[in-house]
């Protein structure tokens, strides 16, 4: 698995409990959670499907610094929605997206809310890092309000319109 | 018409380069083929039959001059001198080859044309009235609504990967003519019972394909600036609970269909309370900025009767004929709205030559202030035109093979692609709209007839609206050979209807002469003044089903 943000890759500090005892972070699904797991120091993933009800999720807000929803494709959107629900329902904490999804996906993904991808094993070799930086500036600015992004289109226009006319 | 500013000509520019870096990432393998052909899809580009498919968005089906001769070249250099007009006011060219296609993306952006998501699981182009803020039955101009809704959906970061496609219309008037409740959603602009104040119904859960449904009202009424913040309460309950596990029950009208329609108002309007104020300011203040680009015409001030025209059409039968079915009342004295036929009798339905794109683009410039509309119905529309110069027109139209009487009429067919082109057709369309249109080429038959809709589909889709037609075709493929299913009754209109099915499926050769005997047999049931689609509503499509079966045995071919 490899994990990249919008500065490029980079290291997870975080391991599936589920893969044996470790001493650093790590991520533990919704049932796993209310079974009492606990990482050994300090910080805590929660792993969900892209099917979770927000509310199931809310209450862990709280004792989780990262969420990590699962794309079983790239095709399937759900996710997006998700985050943005998640963000919406006031999560501070890091936001990842794990799953097959695709450069040209990444701009969206950032903007609902993820600040991180976590990709299948082979991927980053067929779409190296130049190609997720490059997706992120293919568009100077986007219309639409209300998501993460530095500018929209909206904000630009308003910028350049005469003064009489703000 | 809209003007694209730096920033919508920045967004299209980009789109190009990166569609065709997309092309490039495809080429050296960094996309699989399955992770291009979304990226291709959403870009317009289908792979057909014999060749890909481009599809141009021509935004709820405002095109101007320059732009229709733009298309022109582009038939010419990349295509085979032809484009089609869609029943989504789109255009699409059957014949262009994939490394061409980012070429062609930048032509098109020249003159602030795209194709993005024309195709693909994501909001498609949106389509309105095509006598949008012309029409004398207005409430109000659909068309800024409309741009505000391209631009709102162009790369939705939310919405860009739905369960299915997702296709948008736009009505401002109190007739509708853009078949709002076939579509996924529907904005319907109306005026408040009892404040007087304009603002937005909303529909969803409209559809044809395999399980036809008639859309909903899901808000009753949107004020201004509630619209934006409506739409993604509605797309995101979508997006979240739409189905995934069978593309055939991937439309939201099957989830409107399976929670109900109380239990999807209530998901939207918990959507809503979640999101907090759904007022915008920044939505009144876009949509004020797009409406100076759609400002009222600086039309002559002219008597609303034309002496020339009474005089031209009491001289002339042909042109009093076509008069008859072509014009629409327009707002402004003194001019009309001019539907021009692309169904001339035995022609494939909504084509177009290069040559006829260019003699129609000069006619626009001379008549019509540089505009012109593409209606659903597969037919090109010049808005603008001066009752005095309606003879003129006619004539130069009839030059170009652009003057077929026939707006309306029984051989004004709806068809889609159909097995001529269409990698998912079950059987042909266009010929059996040929067949059909030679059988009652009679002009004087057809005016007889009176309004008349006959609508094909090549499939179940239903890219030919069958569901909705007064007559509906639908060919499917039966042990190796074509059946038409007739269904009969449907309505486009505002009181809407899907179509009865009236008996066993007929071949491609025996379908005509069955229409021939629901038609005969209307004509000799009909009241007064009654026109087709009355008639079968007063006797029930029962009532024709003994018409109909007399050909409907498989007559040895
Ligand atoms: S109805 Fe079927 S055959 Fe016709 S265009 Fe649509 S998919 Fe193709």
């Amino acid at each position: 698995m490899k994990l990249l943000d919008r500065n490029g890759l980079k290291a997870d500090v975080y391991r599936r409990m589920s893969e044996g005892q470790f001493d650093g972070p790590g991520i533990v699904s919704l049932a796993e959670l209310a079974d009492g797991a606990q990482p050994a120091a300090g910080k805590l993933g929660l792993a969900i499907e892209n099917t979770a009800n927000v509310r199931d999720v809310e209450r862990h807000f709280d004792s989780v610094t990262l969420i990590v929803i699962h794309f079983p494709s790239f095709g399937d959107g759900r996710g997006f929605t998700l985050a943005r629900r998640l963000r919406r329902a006031g999560f501070g904490g890091t936001l990842r997206a794990s799953g097959p999804l695709i450069p040209d996906q990444f701009a969206f993904a950032l903007a609902c809310g993820f600040d991180e991808v976590e990709l299948p094993e082979g991927q980053i070799e067929r779409q190296p890092v130049e190609q997720w930086r490059g997706a992120l500036t293919a568009f100077s600015a986007p219309y639409q309000q209300g998501y993460r992004r530095p500018r929209t289109i909206l904000e630009e226009r308003r910028r350049n319109a005469p003064e009489a006319a703000r | 018409m809209y003007r694209y500013d730096e920033f919508d000509e920045r967004f299209v520019r980009e789109r190009v380069a990166q569609f065709r870096d997309q092309v490039q990432r495809r080429i050296d393998g960094a996309l699989t083929e399955e992770e291009f052909r979304p990226l291709r899809l959403q870009n317009g580009l289908y792979l057909q039959l014999h060749a890909y498919m481009l599809r141009i968005a021509v935004p709820y089906g405002v095109l101007s001059s320059r732009q229709l001769r733009a298309l022109a070249t582009i038939a010419d250099r990349y295509d085979r001198g032809y484009g089609h007009f869609t029943t989504r006011q789109n255009l699409q060219f059957n014949w262009p080859k994939l490394r061409d296609a980012p070429d062609i993306l930048e032509l098109l952006a020249d003159v602030q044309m795209h194709t993005i998501q024309t195709s693909g699981n994501c909001i498609r182009n949106t389509t309105a009235d095509q006598f949008a803020g012309v029409a004398a039955d207005e409430i109000e101009d659909p068309r800024p609504v409309a741009e505000l809704i391209r631009q709102w959906s162009s790369l939705h970061p939310e919405f860009a990967f739905l369960p299915r496609k997702f296709k948008i219309a736009v009505n401002g008037a109190t007739e509708d003519r853009a078949v709002l409740k076939a579509h996924d959603v529907a904005v319907r602009i109306i005026r408040h019972a009892e404040t007087g104040e304009t603002g937005y119904q909303i529909l969803a859960g409209g559809g044809l394909g395999r399980t036809p449904m008639i859309g909903k009202i899901v808000v009753d009424f949107a004020p201004k600036g509630h619209l934006l913040s409506h739409l993604e309460a509605v797309m995101r309950v979508y997006n979240a609970q739409g189905r995934r596990d069978n593309k055939y029950k991937a439309r939201i009208k099957i989830l409107v269909h399976e929670i109900g329609l109380p239990e999807f108002k209530a998901r939207i309007a918990a959507e809503l309370e979640a999101e907090g104020p759904s007022f915008r300011q920044e939505e009144v203040d876009e949509l004020a900025r797009i409406a100076t680009f759609f400002a009222r015409k600086e039309y002559e001030t002219l008597a609303p009767h034309s002496r020339p025209y009474e005089r031209a059409r009491a001289a002339n039968r042909d042109f009093a004929q076509w008069a008859d079915t072509a014009l629409f009342a327009h707002k402004a004295d003194g001019y009309a709205i001019v539907t021009v036929s692309l169904k001339p009798i035995g022609g494939p339905p909504g084509d177009m030559t290069s040559d006829q794109m260019r003699a129609f683009a000069d006619l626009a410039d001379r008549y019509s202030l540089g505009e012109l509309r593409v209606s659903h119905a597969q037919n090109l529309v010049l808005p603008h035109v001066k009752k005095d110069d309606l003879f003129a027109l006619w004539r130069a139209l009839g030059e170009h093979g652009l003057s077929t009487a026939n707006v309306g009429l029984i051989t004004d067919i709806i068809a889609c692609p159909g097995l001529d082109y269409c990698a998912l057709a079950t059987a042909r369309s266009i010929p059996i709209a040929q067949a059909i249109a030679q059988r009652f080429a009679d002009p004087a038959r057809q005016h007889d007839i009176g309004p008349l809709n006959i609508k094909i589909s090549g499939c179940i889709n239903a890219c030919g609206h069958h569901h909705v037609g007064h007559i509906g075709i639908l060919g499917l493929e039966k042990s190796g050979r074509e059946s038409y299913q007739i269904t009969l009754g449907g309505d486009a209109s505002w009181n809407a209807a899907i179509g009865e099915l009236l008996g066993p499926g007929l071949t491609a050769d025996e379908t005509p002469a069955a229409i021939e005997r629901l038609v005969d047999f209307y004509l000799a049931h009909r009241l007064s003044g009654e026109t087709f689609i009355e008639t079968v509503k007063r006797l029930g499509a029962g009532a024709f089903k003994g018409a109909f079966a007399g050909v409907s045995r498989h007559e040895a071919a």
